[in-house]
């Protein structure tokens, strides 16, 4: 059997972004469309690493920018996640069909 | 046929992610959804392991699951009266046009990524040692990023100050 190819790789990571595709236009909680967003950025990140990997092994620009996502992405989600609580302060529900302002 | 460790690492790890982020998406539970995801979160830290980026996976360990996942569960226990309340039924037209898009998404990127040649790659071994990753963190120059390095931290003070300012009661 012949070495693992970039390919392998790229496929699951293909996987991995149409699951959060599917997850973001399907679901109606917020929070679960946070976590498909997730999905989404994991699977990025995933192929930066692996292009550097594969194809320049001798440089690090993938490598520091999936540090740089994933630091971008922490962001994200602390500043959704504080939006989400206050919305669930004020209307006590986070489903998305009950969203229709900011603020009142 | 003789398969070696590293094809059995690989194989096993994508089976994982394959597996998970579709239950991630589909289960009906969100606890169990945000569970899920921790396991995908997990497998790609392997696969970084695997790469041999042993700092990368490392900081996906620590920050994805140790610190992004606990933010989820502490949300999900915080605005759900009870923690496993299922999921609102969906119209069926919904998840078909999600499905659509998604599979469609998905066959037209395997099939440019199957037709496209990448030209000669391999995965390269050998571990990039941990100073070499200081050394391009701090320094100033040409492929090295103090500049980005500081942005960030604005960047995550500017989250820190923000999630207080949003979040607090008034």
């Amino acid at each position: 059997m012949e070495e693992l190819h970039l390919e392998y790789y790229l496929v699951v990571s293909i996987i991995m972004f149409f699951a959060g595709i599917y997850g973001f236009i399907t679901r109606r909680n917020l929070l679960a469309i946070l976590i498909s967003i997730e999905l989404i950025l994991n699977s990025v990140d995933i192929n930066f690493a692996l292009f550097n990997r594969f194809l320049f092994p001798g440089q690090l620009e993938g490598f520091f920018f999936t540090l740089f996502a994933i630091g971008v992405s922490a962001c994200e989600t602390a500043v959704a996640i504080a939006i989400i609580i206050n919305i669930y302060r004020n209307i006590r529900n986070i489903q998305v069909k009950n969203l229709e302002q900011l603020k009142d | 046929m003789n398969i070696s460790t590293q094809e059995t690492v690989f194989f096993l790890l994508a089976a994982v992610i394959v597996l998970f982020s579709i239950m991630t998406v589909t289960t009906k539970r969100i606890l169990r959804s945000a569970t899920y995801l921790l396991f995908v979160l997990f497998a790609t830290a392997g696969i970084y392991f695997q790469l041999d980026y042993s700092f990368l996976g490392a900081v996906q360990l620590t920050i994805y699951a140790g610190g992004i996942i606990i933010l989820y569960v502490f949300s999900i226990l915080l605005t759900n009266q009870q923690a496993d309340e299922k999921l609102e039924k969906l119209k069926n037209s919904k998840v078909v046009a999600g499905a659509i898009t998604a599979i469609a998404g998905a066959a037209l990127s395997l099939f440019i990524l199957l037709t496209h040649s990448f030209g000669p790659s391999r995965l390269a071994s050998g571990e990039i040692p941990v100073k070499a990753v200081g050394t391009a963190l701090m320094g100033t120059g040409k492929y090295q990023y103090l500049l980005p390095f500081e942005v960030i931290s604005i960047l995550l003070l500017a989250c820190i100050i923000g999630g207080i300012m949003i979040a607090r009661k008034r």
